[in-house]
């Protein structure tokens, strides 16, 4: 039996908010919800997707924070931002290429998802993987989840040029090997031209409207 | 990344098992422990100086009281022979015994029984030869 890990289901989200107020019990979060549900394509869907840190083993967060205040416990685990450390210039924020840091201005520090360090460190798990009714969040091993589910779990991403593996492992379908965000250097395109837009750019919905 | 690794990632890790970061619970579990530690080994030297039995010296005959006239001394050595003594009996006839090393570079110290005083030649100190209190010199400590 290999050990317990976390895996995220998309496909199974049905946007319910439980894991949003459960993470906000988290006896290391201090009262704040540091899961983000993510509406997918808004105009035309009601698909929610939730985001937990991914956990990457070389964690770009800490990479460039310049306080030294992230850190990656033995077990792979990225914590939140050392409070004595962090000087909120949101660096991580910009940088992580999942979006999870949030800059928790009231606090002047950035906390993040720490897999509620305090219970998965002793064997419990999460909160919101306890609170998930239809399993898009689950902590359990891999053997149940190749048991129980379809597609393949996989841990490996592509950024453009940027390659990270994560320890928090997502559900595709299981021809898929990694998953490539299709991002589009700006180097490549013509001095001047803007990206391609959006259409499901949240933002620019609001401004046509 | 770990091949290009700078030289001053050494020093701020990502790993949280290569830093040397001090939590607030650690120091204050050294602080305990170390003033712990302090006042226990203090009271246990309290209690070996309390109930420690006090080295008995030895008795030894030196002169009889009436060879030694008033206002004169007698060198003697009290309790090994690398231990030089004197022995001064002042003008109303009291007996005193001082060690013979000066306290400030263990010179030896003579008897100079006009100026009632233990007198070292090497930094011209000054002892009280009634009871041994340091008069001039350099020396700060009783004979």
């Amino acid at each position: 039996m290999s050990e317990l890990a976390f895996f995220i289901d998309y496909s199974r989200c049905i946007g319910c908010q439980a894991c949003v107020q459960a993470c906000e019990e988290c006896d290391t979060h201090r009262g704040r919800s540091l899961i983000h549900l993510e509406t997918i394509e808004r105009r035309d869907s009601v698909q929610t997707a939730p985001q937990v840190c991914m956990h990457c083993e070389d964690p770009i967060c800490a990479q460039v924070c310049p306080a030294d205040a992230i850190k990656q416990t033995p077990d792979g685990v990225v914590q939140s931002s050392l409070k004595p450390r962090c000087i909120g210039c949101s660096n991580c924020v910009l940088a992580c290429p999942f979006g999870v840091p949030k800059y928790e201005s009231d606090a002047d520090q950035m906390m993040k998802c720490d897999m509620c360090y305090d219970r998965t460190s002793t064997g419990r798990r999460p909160m919101c993987a306890t609170v998930c009714p239809s399993g898009a969040l689950a902590f359990t091993t891999i053997e149940e989840i190749m048991r129980t589910r379809q597609g393949r779990a996989v841990n490996d991403w592509q950024f453009g040029g940027q390659h990270v593996r994560t320890k928090v492992h997502v559900l595709v379908p299981t021809e898929v090997t990694h998953v490539d965000v299709r991002l589009i250097p700006l180097s490549s395109l013509r001095s001047g031209a803007r990206p391609p837009a959006d259409p499901y750019d949240v933002a620019a919905l609001l401004e046509g409207c | 990344m770990a091949e290009e690794r700078p030289r001053w990632r050494e020093d701020f890790p990502v790993r949280w098992d290569e830093d040397h970061y001090m939590t607030r619970r650690e120091l204050a579990k050294f602080l305990t422990l170390g003033s712990g530690l302090l006042a226990t080994a203090n009271g246990l030297i309290a209690f070996i100086g309390l109930t420690g039995r006090i080295p008995t010296t030895p008795v030894q005959r030196i002169a009889a009281a009436d060879e030694l006239a008033p206002g004169s001394s007698l060198l003697f050595r009290y309790p090994t022979a690398d231990d030089p003594c004197i022995l001064v009996r002042d003008a109303a006839g009291r007996l005193d015994a001082f060690s013979q090393v000066c306290t400030h570079l263990s010179c030896a110290i003579v008897h100079r029984p006009d100026e009632q005083a233990l007198a070292c030649p090497c930094h011209k100190g000054s002892f009280s030869s009634t009871d041994g209190r340091p008069l001039a010199g350099p020396p700060t400590r009783r004979v």
